[in-house]
């Protein structure tokens, strides 16, 4: 299996802070890894990194199409980087409020599609053949994410699991290789945690994609990742399956302090 | 009861007013007979008239704060207008109609009015794709019709180039110097947005004002040809209704444009990136594309309306284009409603009617002015016609 993503010495400093500190991560084809770690580890910096948000002070990063040749991403802008098959969600929900639900999906959609100003206002056969495809295959996806009783609602009047579950909607609207999920569980209750658990799965199973999370929620990770990262204060402390992590002496140290270790 | 208090305190203020204007009013010394007269009914008129305003206040405070319920409703007719074709198609012709025997009813000052508002209305749609649909605050939208005036008045003063030559070349520079300042500005967002371009419109001002060689300075270029008609020359009057009939046609044009474009791929970009910038990014959009195309396309609008403006009072010079001209148009924007077409034509009409048709209130014009403006913002911040998100239905129903 190859790499789909290959990140080497990553190293983020914000003037004197150094956020992330020689990190690396590799992520393969058809795989569920957890990022996990203690508050302020450093994990959503290192979300922004390779989404092109922040510029990586040092390191490098790379990322494959699954069949293609693998490309450098550093230095290259967002858009680019979810052009090139990599989406994600945000922590705190970054929706479109005053957009209604299809209307952020369709968005989504935009990086694969190419009308302009003059197609718009000319509204040839080719514009109105892609405005048909976007507003059908957005449908499409609110329909697998069980949101098309709400398609023509303002995003900001959903109901939190919606908007959660709707930015992830928005997220595989872009057609992404790899998906990145910070926090998808966080403020869901235990009902609607095992949904995302099952969404998650099924996402990664029915879409033949890769899937990197962020979660706190350590009954979350433990079932659904195929691999674990941990990360305490921006570098790397260990790295393995759920039951590896679980037992790792370092991973209870950093989590619950040195007494807890057995 | 609630009522009781509210009448406490709006008699509360009624006393409070009875009491500051209470030297002016009431006291008046007659230094001829050397007696004060005083002037109790002043004071009542202003305590009954303090305490009825105060207390209208409070009930529209409290109306609005309960929030009005029928607005919601399906059937209201604003909401039919809004979304049923069968209803919108025939108020469309009425007032298309009314706009094409107007000239005919009405004297030439009256046409010459509604040729200034529809100058307005297109400015107003355009600047509406830049602080509307982009949320990009734009304080200096007027360069760029200064831009399109001067494009023309210097065209044609020293190439003699013809009004329908000139109005695509202005709409062209204008968009050309949209991107000239977007370049700069792309990083910037909110206030320092709006302090960058509020300083670009004061530098092409200033350009315009004190390079003598290339603008003639302040007194401006005059004798400017009005549009020809095939060829000929107009009299005054026909001159006016052509302009008039021009105007009606460029903003047809304009609702055709900006209605495509709002509801077009690039337009939903726009408005994402009004929404959450950094979000619209993850997703793809390239923000940098996305912003120059709505600043040059606001600019083209900008520089159009420029050139018919100066073939309109055939006269330019840079006191027509000062920030108080920036300001207006955004007013007409948000108090129109942001977003939303029919809004901006609504503003429009009220920002430059009212102050025309209120010269009769000679010196108090600009006060009411003022005060129809404060009370709009305060009760109706989102503007007198609100923009609906469309509703997309599936099986190839839209358009």
């Amino acid at each position: 299996m190859n790499n789909i993503l290959e990140v080497n010495n990553l190293t983020m400093d914000f003037g004197g802070l150094r956020a992330i500190d020689s990190f690396g991560l590799n992520i393969r084809e058809k795989e569920i890894v957890a990022l996990i770690g203690p508050n302020g580890a450093g994990k959503t910096t290192f979300f922004n990194c390779i989404t092109g948000i922040y510029a990586p002070t040092g390191g490098e990063m790379f990322i494959a199409p699954p069949g293609k040749k693998s490309k450098k991403i550093n230095g290259l802008k967002p858009n680019r980087i979810t052009k090139l098959g990599m989406a994600r969600t945000f922590q705190n929900i970054r929706l479109f409020p005053n957009m209604t639900v299809l209307e952020n999906v369709m968005i989504g959609r935009h990086c694969r599609t190419s009308s302009g100003i003059l197609g718009a206002v000319l509204r040839g056969r080719s514009t109105i053949r892609e405005e048909k495809e976007i507003v059908e295959g957005s449908y499409a996806i609110l329909e697998k994410f069980g949101l098309v009783s709400f398609a023509n609602e303002l995003a900001k009047n959903l109901p939190y699991g919606e908007q959660r579950r709707l930015e992830i909607a928005r997220a595989m609207a872009t057609r992404p290789f790899l998906l990145l999920l910070d926090e998808p569980a966080a403020g869901l209750n235990a009902q609607e945690t095992r949904e995302l658990d099952e969404l998650i799965t099924r996402i990664r199973d029915e879409e033949k994609i890769s899937i990197l999370l962020i979660e706190h929620d350590m009954k979350l990770v433990m079932s659904i990742s195929d691999r674990i990262a941990v990360m305490d204060y921006g570098s790397k402390i260990a790295e393995g399956t759920p039951d590896e992590i679980r037992d790792d002496p370092v991973v209870i140290k950093a989590y619950l302090g040195e007494e807890f270790v057995a | 009861m609630i009522r009781l208090a509210e009448m406490k305190k709006s008699l509360l203020v009624s006393v409070w007013f009875m009491f500051l204007t209470f030297p002016v009013m009431v006291i008046r010394v007659n230094p001829i007979e050397n007696v004060v007269e005083w002037r109790w009914w002043n004071m009542l008129g202003i305590g009954v008239g303090s305490f009825v305003l105060s207390f209208l206040w409070r009930l529209l405070m409290k109306r609005k704060e309960a929030g009005r319920p029928a607005e919601d409703t399906k059937d209201s007719f604003l909401n039919r207008v809004r979304m049923e074709q069968k209803v919108r198609l025939p108020i469309l012709y009425v007032i298309l109609a009314a706009a094409m025997i107007f000239p005919f009813l009405f004297s030439i000052y009256q046409v010459n009015v509604m040729t200034t508002v529809l100058l307005y209305v297109m400015l107003g749609l355009g600047l509406n794709i830049v602080v509307g649909l982009a949320g990009l605050l734009d304080l200096g939208y007027v360069a760029f019709y200064a831009v399109g005036a001067y494009s023309y008045a210097l065209l044609s003063y020293h190439f003699g180039l013809d009004f329908w030559i000139a109005l695509p070349l202005g709409a062209l520079i204008g968009a050309l110097f949209g991107i000239l300042l977007g370049f700069p500005v792309l990083r910037l967002k909110g206030d320092y947005l709006a302090i960058v371009t509020l300083g670009f419109g004061e530098i092409i001002r200033l350009v315009l004002e004190n390079w003598n060689e290339f603008s003639f300075g302040p007194s401006g270029i005059a004798n400017i040809p009005r549009p020809s008609f095939f060829g000929m020359d107009l009299s005054l009057q026909n001159a006016t209704v052509y302009i008039y009939f021009i105007m009606v046609g460029l903003i047809i044009f304009t609702i055709f444009v900006v209605n495509r474009l709002q509801h077009s791929r690039i337009g939903r970009a726009w408005v994402a990136l009004r929404e959450d910038e950094i979000a619209c990014q993850a997703m793809g959009i390239d923000k940098t594309r996305t912003k120059l195309a709505a600043f040059a396309l606001g600019a083209t609008w900008a520089g159009m309306a420029g050139v018919i403006f100066a073939a309109k009072t055939t006269f330019v010079n840079p006191a027509s284009f000062t920030f108080l001209e920036s300001a207006m148009i955004l007013s007409i924007v948000v108090l129109g409603g942001m977003g939303s077409i029919t809004g901006v034509i609504c503003g429009a009409l009220i920002l430059i009617l009212l102050p025309e048709y209120l010269r009769a209130f000679s010196d108090f014009r600009m006060l009411l002015f003022g005060a129809i403006m404060v009370l709009m913002m305060v009760f109706r911040p989102q503007g007198m016609i609100s923009n609906v998100r469309r509703k997309y239905e599936l099986k190839g129903e839209q358009n």
